[in-house]
């Protein structure tokens, strides 16, 4: 890999990339139907994590496998705001506060839990739920992060301490199938402050929404790597030991990407809750985890566009094989894996690069000899 | 005095590579540390810069001690280390680098918003001079040659405005051409503050030295001009075999 690849930032190619995806996005809602629709609403919502993956790890050199844990947070708080109201609105719902004087949930009621418990009830106030979204995983994951690159602990280890809990989240999720709906997660819900999701429009609305903040989100990360922060990440990542001769503490800028990653994935979180109506501990664990790192990988890891771009073509993958293929799909979906890693070590991102730079010189080289058949050009180089 | 060594030790399981070692530094004064391969010289510079803890000693740079602090606290302090191999970040250009070295806003947040201003680019433009890479300034750190890395890293100190330098084999593997350029740049940026040079090659140290030191197995042989040191009758035996 060239320096180039490595530090990888291409401005024409981010641009183009992010203009072709906010055409693909807008045309979406016009030209799939509303199933469809509503796939590419849930495969953008894994974009964030992907997006957080490429500043904490392509730039920041931490690898996180645990980013479940966040993106769960973020369903699992919005899942929880929109059971309470669903409660409160459902027949089973008031019977049992009649009974009991607060609504519980369903899965509370079929478990024989019969208060709601003290670290649900915030969670009746929309204010207090969008704060816990956007505070807890970040500031849950600043402090973890921070208690183990201060000791040193990094590279692999930091790793499986992030897979660890992820695995851990999601088993505890599972066994406290009381508090939590377990393994079924938290779902059934269909208002949204009284508006009705599952509505056309209201879905479409959702659907801009999530284009919207994952466009944000993208920008945001752009300013933080386009920033003196960006560039201590780059260093940190090449020479960490070096970067305390420069009088940075690098746990701190380290920890400050593992937080905003974090953030990043409780919104695409969020969404998704919202919008698939679901929050489930197969989303926390250690395979939704790593699938957030292959989407990364696939993208590119050095291309924030490039991010996005993975997280739909993995989905769009795994779309069309296990509709067309329903027996293999999962081989095809793992052939496709390998083949990234074999043929495009640098992602989509860095196979368009080069394949722009072949073409490049491919033109030039060909000025000479104006004669040369133009398909020989590309097979030449 | 700036610096003020005294008894200073470190052993790596069993063996001392530093052993009872006492060194003064004055102001504006530039020192050069020599001695034979495994003398501890390099380990004495780590313990001053905080990679390495001492075992036993103390370090004082002006009022502080320095053994029990972290290595950014120590730069922030006023220390500035380069290292034998260029260390260099070399995704970054070379005014990428010389900009994050530069002392202010060196918390996240001050980063996050960090702006150039026009003292930013003055002095980043006028250390890139110093250094003779002022045509090379977005050039990837990664692509210079390994003369112009060992001189970026000297400016990355530059912009740090060290009270203390402390270089270690700033010559190692430059051309004579670069050796006498190089010998130039450290006259000119160690006047107006201490600096200490770790070298082997005898006529830079001739060219550049105030007072030499004389290390050999963790001990100081010998101190003194490098007349003295020359007609050393220990340091002779020690450099020219005994």
């Amino acid at each position: 890999m060239s320096a180039e690849e490595r530090n990888g930032h291409d401005r024409t190619l981010e641009f183009t990339g992010l203009i072709a995806l906010a055409v693909l996005l807008v045309a979406v809602p016009w030209t799939l139907d509303e199933f469809r629709q509503q796939l590419a609403a849930k495969y953008l919502c894994f974009a964030f994590p992907a997006v957080g993956l490429v500043l904490l790890w392509g730039y920041g050199g931490v690898l996180s496998l645990g980013q479940g844990l966040y993106f769960g947070m973020g369903s699992y708080f919005m899942a929880m705001f929109l059971k309470l109201e669903a409660a409160a609105q459902t027949n089973t719902g008031s019977a049992l506060s009649q009974f009991y004087g607060s609504s519980l949930p369903d899965f509370m009621v079929w478990n024989s839990v019969e208060v709601l418990p003290w670290w649900w009830r915030p969670f009746h106030s929309l204010p207090f739920t969008l704060a816990a979204i956007v505070v807890v995983p970040p500031l849950f994951a600043f402090l973890l992060a921070y208690a183990n690159f201060r000791k040193r602990v990094g590279g692999v280890y930091f790793s499986i301490i992030t897979l660890a809990l992820a695995a851990i989240a999601s088993i505890v999720i599972i066994g406290q199938q009381g508090y939590t709906g377990g393994v079924n997660g938290i779902t059934d819900f269909k208002t949204f402050l009284g508006i009705d999701i599952l509505s056309g429009g209201v879905k479409r609305l959702l659907y801009f929404a999530t284009v919207v903040a994952l466009f944000a989100a993208v920008f945001a990360a752009r300013f933080v790597l386009a920033s003196r922060t960006g560039r201590i990440l780059v260093a940190i990542r090449d020479r960490e030991d070096r970067v305390r001769f420069s009088g940075y503490n690098p746990a701190t800028f380290k920890a400050f990407a593992f937080a905003a990653a974090a953030l990043l994935a409780s919104i695409g979180g969020a969404l998704f809750a919202l919008q698939e109506g679901l929050a489930s501990p197969s989303l926390v664990g250690i395979v939704p985890s790593i699938e957030m790192v292959i989407y990364a990988a696939v993208g590119g890891r050095l291309s924030l566009v490039g991010a996005v771009w993975g997280t739909l073509l993995v989905f769009a993958a795994k779309t069309f094989f296990s509709e067309h293929f329903p027996e293999v799909w999962l081989y095809l979906l793992g052939a496709l894996f390998i083949g990234v890693v074999m043929f495009m070590p640098t992602g989509l991102a860095g196979f368009t690069k080069r394949l722009r730079l072949a073409a490049r010189r491919g033109l030039v080289a060909a000025r000479p000899a104006p004669a040369a058949p133009a398909g020989k050009r590309l097979e030449a180089k | 005095m700036i610096l003020s060594v005294t008894d200073l030790a470190v052993s790596f399981d069993g063996f001392c590579a530093v052993d009872g070692l006492g060194l003064a530094v004055e102001e504006d004064e530039l020192r050069c540390v020599i001695g034979p391969n495994g003398a501890g010289k390099t380990t004495l510079l780590d313990m001053i810069c905080g990679k390495t803890r001492p075992t036993r000693g103390s370090i004082r740079f002006k009022d502080h001690e320095l053994t029990e602090m972290i290595e950014y606290d120590v730069t922030r302090m006023g220390v500035g280390r380069k290292f034998q191999t260029p260390s260099t970040y070399e995704d970054l250009t070379v005014l990428e680098n010389l900009e994050i070295s530069y002392p202010k806003k060196r918390g996240v947040l001050g980063s996050l918003f960090f702006a150039r201003d026009d003292e930013l680019t003055d002095k980043v433009d006028s250390v890139a001079r110093r250094i003779y890479l002022g045509e090379h300034l977005h050039e990837k750190a990664g692509s210079l040659s390994h003369g112009q890395k060992q001189w970026l890293e000297i400016g990355m100190l530059l912009m740090q405005d060290p009270e203390l330098l402390l270089l270690d084999e700033p010559v190692a593997g430059m051309s004579p051409r670069e050796r006498e350029r190089t010998a130039e740049l450290l006259l000119g940026i160690s006047a107006g503050r201490s600096t200490i040079v770790i070298e082997h090659d005898m006529a830079f140290v001739r060219m550049i030295a105030h007072k030499v030191t004389v290390m050999h197995q963790g001990k100081v042989l010998a101190e003194g001009t490098m007349d003295d040191i020359q007609r050393d009758e220990r340091v002779i035996e020690v450099y020219l075999g005994g």
